[in-house]
């Protein structure tokens, strides 16, 4: 359930909520990782739930010794009231039979607190592509009823591709056609969910494997970018440049540590 | 997967698992099944006849100011050496749970030397409770352990210290550690806690896990002046150097009780019984 981290009273009523989906290479998390770095957004609340593995470290955005000890744990949501932008970020896997109720949890919540829209932020495995999605561009979106009459057309004349659907039976040609997005997590199932409680929530993935998947979220959040406009693109006429996204103090040895020196 | 010599590989994803979609399609009996896992998982805290007299009927809630918590061998043998041993403590209760490699489910006090999460309060300041947990508790247990323990407690004016060992190997760092200071101490708090932490804080990237973090979570989040002192060391089982580097805290346990300020002559055997 949603905790506030102030002592006064909060309001999310006309915001737009983001939040990733944790699905193949984390690439939705990474993300919102560069989203609440860049826009310095402030911790407002957690969502303090027996859904997720419990982690807890120190601040991910640091950016000085002065917020470098804030205690930050698995799911914790940040605001921009001046953008009315609120941001969840989970940072640690949903466990194993709870990710019904973790659906459950989140829809319930984003009733609740009034979101305008919601946008989840996913991806998904690249290898079951099929013959046509492996042309083209990796990005996908998605969106239930009620946000397709707000956005639909706007989407469609930014030339962005809808994510295919697939036969429930492949082979055969009249076969029911079904919404697959394996590697998605709860991407799928929290779509479906909104389509039924009518809840405008737009679905926006790549596709991706798993490894170093600092690039996929580029990607994705420059497509993303296009459309919301969280950050201004530096225009240029001899260039296609990109907005300047802020690495955050966390993304330092995503690998590892150092190597030692007497391995060699 | 296909790769260059033909064969197919399955993909590992390390975010998520391919099965999530499976609870959709439950039935009944896959239902019954689902429960009866799930109440065989429950976390139970055992408190013990001469706690549960003291408090009113009902919910058990213990008066407690200050929570110290040990998680791990070298954790709980520090607390056993330097503070148990003065032999003003009583045992007052047990948690008691079952996973795959833990099966403490007695509702009787568990033996010496066996895997526990063991409560003791102190006879002379009876609102000081000591916790050492030695057994494992699982990924979909700890939520509740964090919940149910805090809530058998009196949250008012409470502050919690938690000491808990963990491998080198996980410590990241760019710099190499080879030849370094190891075991050493790093810190976390919760922002409620406002005092100075008695070594230097967790660096960026490093972060907590298991029971230590389903604690310091609980904390952040409802507010509780906490703080964790994490031991990074290369030896795997209960070792007095390891031990001896929790020390720093004894500055902040001395406050509270009495403790010893030499590793107590009895420690072969304290190593013998976290071992």
């Amino acid at each position: 359930m949603f905790v506030s981290a102030e002592c006064t009273p909060l309001s999310f009523k006309d915001f737009i909520l983001i939040m990733p989906a944790v699905s193949v290479g984390n690439v939705g998390q990474l993300a919102v990782d560069l989203i609440v770095s860049t826009l310095n957004m402030c911790r407002v609340g957690y969502l303090h739930t027996d859904c997720l593995i419990p982690m807890a470290g120190n601040n991910p955005y640091a950016t000085s010794a002065e917020n470098a000890n804030d205690l930050s744990t698995s799911a914790e949501v940040y605001s921009s009231p001046d953008l009315k932008l609120a941001v969840l970020q989970i940072r640690s896997p949903i466990i194993q039979k709870k990710s019904k109720k973790f659906r459950k949890l989140l829809v319930s919540w984003m009733k609740t607190s009034g979101f305008s829209r919601t946008v989840v932020l996913s991806s998904s495995h690249a290898y079951q592509r099929d013959d046509q999605q492996l042309l083209g561009t990796p990005l996908r979106y998605l969106l239930t009823p009620s946000m397709q009459k707000e956005t639909g057309d706007h989407l469609k004349e930014m030339d962005w591709k809808e994510m295919e659907t697939v036969s429930a039976f492949p082979g055969v040609s009249d076969s029911e056609q079904r919404l697959c997005i394996p590697g998605g997590g709860v991407t799928k199932g929290l779509f479906t969910a909104s389509c039924a409680e009518d809840i405008p929530l737009a679905i926006v993935l790549i596709f991706c494997s798993e490894g170093d998947n600092i690039p996929d979220a580029f990607t994705l959040l420059n497509h993303l970018n296009t459309w919301l406009h969280l950050v201004e693109t530096p225009v240029s006429a001899e260039i296609q440049t990109q907005p300047k996204w802020r690495i955050p103090a966390s993304w330092r040895l995503l690998f590892g540590s150092g190597l030692p020196p007497a391995l060699f | 997967m296909a790769t260059f010599f033909g064969e197919v590989l399955s993909v590992y994803s390390r975010a998520v698992e391919e099965d999530d979609d499976e609870l959709d399609d439950e039935n009944e009996e896959d239902e019954q099944i689902r429960r009866e896992i799930e109440e065989k998982r429950e976390v139970y805290i055992e408190w013990y006849p001469d706690v549960t007299q003291s408090v009113s009927s009902g919910n058990c809630t213990l008066q407690c100011s200050d929570l110290i918590i040990a998680v791990g061998p070298n954790a709980s043998g520090f607390l056993s050496a330097y503070v148990l041993n003065t032999e003003s403590w009583d045992a007052v209760g047990h948690v008691s749970l079952w996973n795959e490699k833990s099966r403490c489910t007695s509702r009787q006090p568990p033996l010496p030397g066996e895997p526990a999460c063991r409560f003791y309060r102190h006879r002379d300041n009876p609102s000081v409770l000591m916790c050492q947990s030695t057994c494992y508790v699982a990924e979909d247990q700890l939520f509740q352990w964090a919940d149910k323990v805090f809530g058998s407690l009196l949250n008012r004016g409470l502050n919690v210290m938690v000491l808990s060992d963990s491998p080198v190997a996980e410590y990241k760092t760019p710099d190499n550690l080879y030849g370094s200071a190891v075991p050493f101490l790093r810190s976390l708090k919760s922002s409620a806690f406002k005092d100075q932490a008695l070594c230097p804080a967790l660096e960026q990237p490093n972060i907590l896990t298991g029971l230590p973090a389903a604690v310091l979570s609980h904390c952040q989040v409802h507010r509780i002046p906490a703080v964790l002192y994490q031991c990074y060391t290369d030896v795997i089982g209960p070792d007095t150097v390891t031990m001896e580097t929790y020390k720093p805290a004894l500055t902040s346990l001395s406050k509270l009780v009495k403790v010893s300020t030499v590793l107590y002559p009895g420690i072969t055997g304290i190593m013998e019984y976290f071992s």
